[in-house]
């Protein structure tokens, strides 16, 4: 595993915290995410996953702690949330400042494989096109940091693959640095570079994934982490 | 690739069968009726029923056709549409700026939203006597009536339209860079639009029925005059003919109000179009 210098460091987050009323979510959570590091964070069901990374998107008025991010950021959803009443184009060049928005738009969405579906509706897409076209909105903004939650969640099993497999190609390509909100312990292991547990508020356990890429689930070594990383989690495999 | 059979046509058919089918049923809707309209020009040709109570249908058109022979029927109509319009665009610009106030900012919710929230209640037209009193009997009354009825109808659903507005959309928005005003502009206005045409085609409705109202009180001009005169000389051929106008304005600005919404919300029908 790597190590940075504070100043070059992607994310930085000290002593997070947030409540709900008495729930006490995210108890005092440390965080680091490199440049071009992608960080998994894994966590039960309710640990506060989706709010530490709503925290970091500047989402959540109310978290208290420090908050270091890149001024470019893009966030992906675990839906689309594209804006129905926009084409698929001007849902990309939202607030995209600067010369030639649409034909940023239009190079971002063709790197997802969409580059013909800009002037269609949001409806008129499948989930996982939604999905890529939402990818494009967030990679359009040359981000140095994707802030993904769930992203892949809501999709098939195929799509999913396929979805990971973009992703990665877009990372090599792209070098920005990611923080993977996911449940999905294969998922976590194929892309990321380190995996986090969330647990009691807190970042409870760091995992270095140091397998070679392109990664597999028949790698050697990957079962090993896997069944490390579900037992942390509370699923023990026998 | 070669293929040796033609390939089937499964789809051409079907939508053929239906189009033969979906043109005579239309027709056949038009046949009850022009069957009634048949049954009362005889009803009336014949003395079943009294033509001092009732006109002919025939009657009726020739009436029109005189009014609008001599002018007169446009320049009633000019005088209702301006009150209608004059009292939309006052009760609606009202309606859409509070309702925005009220759905958008916590202290307007709580200022704004309670009276309306209880003036509602009170029946608009009922409240004539008492804009007599304050207004007057001249123009103001008219178009204050038509304010009246269509703020309501407006007021809710723009309020309700923007409540409605997904949070994670806004969320999303604001992830993209979008500030405060580009976030109302792009999110909260097209989010809103399909309450806002609903509210407005309601808000129609009720314009045209405070001014069937409006224009029954000491007026010189309109429709409504035109009517109220002719009931005075029993001329029911003119009371039916307003009638018939009054129902035709209404039509007519809703389907205007439906092409728009049509044209507007071309993305709601973004599933069918594929």
């Amino acid at each position: 595993m790597a190590t940075w210098a504070a100043g070059d460091l992607t994310v930085r987050v000290t002593g997070l915290r947030r409540s709900f009323g008495d729930t006490v979510v995210l108890d005092g959570a440390d965080l680091t995410v490199g440049p071009g590091e992608v960080v998994a964070l894994l966590g039960g069901s309710g640990s506060g996953k989706s709010t530490l990374l709503r925290a970091l998107a500047g989402l959540d008025a109310e978290a208290t702690g420090q908050i270091t991010v890149p001024a470019h950021y893009g966030v992906v959803f675990q839906e689309h949330r594209l804006l129905p009443w926009k084409r698929v184009i001007d849902n990309v060049a939202l607030g995209l400042i600067g010369t030639d928005p649409r034909g940023r738009a239009l190079a971002a969405l063709t790197e997802v494989g969409l580059g013909d579906r800009g002037g269609a509706w949001p409806a008129e897409l499948s989930g996982g096109q939604a999905q890529r076209v939402a990818v494009a909105r967030a990679l359009v903004r040359e981000p140095e940091l994707l802030l993904l939650d769930e992203p892949f969640g809501a999709l098939d099993a195929l799509t999913r693959l396929r979805m990971q497999q973009l992703l990665e190609r877009l990372r090599e390509r792209h070098g920005f640095a990611a923080l993977l909100v996911t449940h999905d312990v294969d998922e976590a292991l194929l892309l990321a570079d380190r995996a986090l547990v969330l647990d009691g508020g807190r970042i409870a356990e760091e995992i270095p994934v140091t397998l070679p890429k392109p990664r597999h689930q028949d790698d050697p070594g990957f079962g090993g982490l896997r069944r490390r990383l579900l037992d942390r989690l509370g699923v023990p495999v026998p | 690739m070669t293929t040796t059979a033609p390939p089937p046509v499964l789809g051409t058919p079907l939508p053929a069968r239906q189009r033969r089918s979906r043109g005579p049923r239309r027709r056949y809707r038009l046949v009850s009726p022009l069957a009634l309209l048949v049954l009362w020009e005889a009803a009336a040709r014949t003395g079943l029923l009294p033509a001092d109570k009732v006109p002919a249908p025939s009657l009726v058109a020739a009436t029109g056709w005189r009014l609008a022979a001599d002018g007169s029927l446009w320049e009633h109509l000019v005088s209702s549409l301006s009150r209608a319009g004059i009292g939309l665009a006052i009760g609606g610009t009202l309606a859409v700026a509070l309702a925005a106030a009220a759905a958008l900012l916590r202290l307007g919710d709580d200022i704004v939203d309670p009276p309306v929230q209880m003036a509602r209640m009170l029946p608009h037209l009922g409240l004539v006597p008492l804009l007599i009193i304050w207004v007057g009997i001249g123009e103001e009354l008219k178009i204050s009536l038509v304010a009246l009825g269509s703020f309501f109808p407006l007021y809710f659903n723009t309020y309700a339209g923007i409540r409605d507005i997904d949070q994670r959309l806004v969320e999303a928005a604001k992830t993209c860079g979008l500030d405060q005003w580009q976030r109302l502009r792009h999110v909260v206005l097209p989010g809103a639009l399909p309450s806002l045409f609903l509210g407005l085609r309601l808000a129609i409705g009720a314009a045209w029925l405070s001014l069937v109202v409006g224009e029954q009180v000491n007026a010189q001009t309109g429709i409504g005059f035109l009517m109220m005169e002719a009931r005075e000389f029993a001329q029911t051929d003119v009371v039916v003919f307003g009638l018939l106008v009054y129902a035709a304005l209404g039509l007519l600005s809703d389907t205007l109000i439906r092409i728009a919404e049509r044209r507007t919300l071309a993305w709601r029908r973004g599933l069918q179009a594929t």
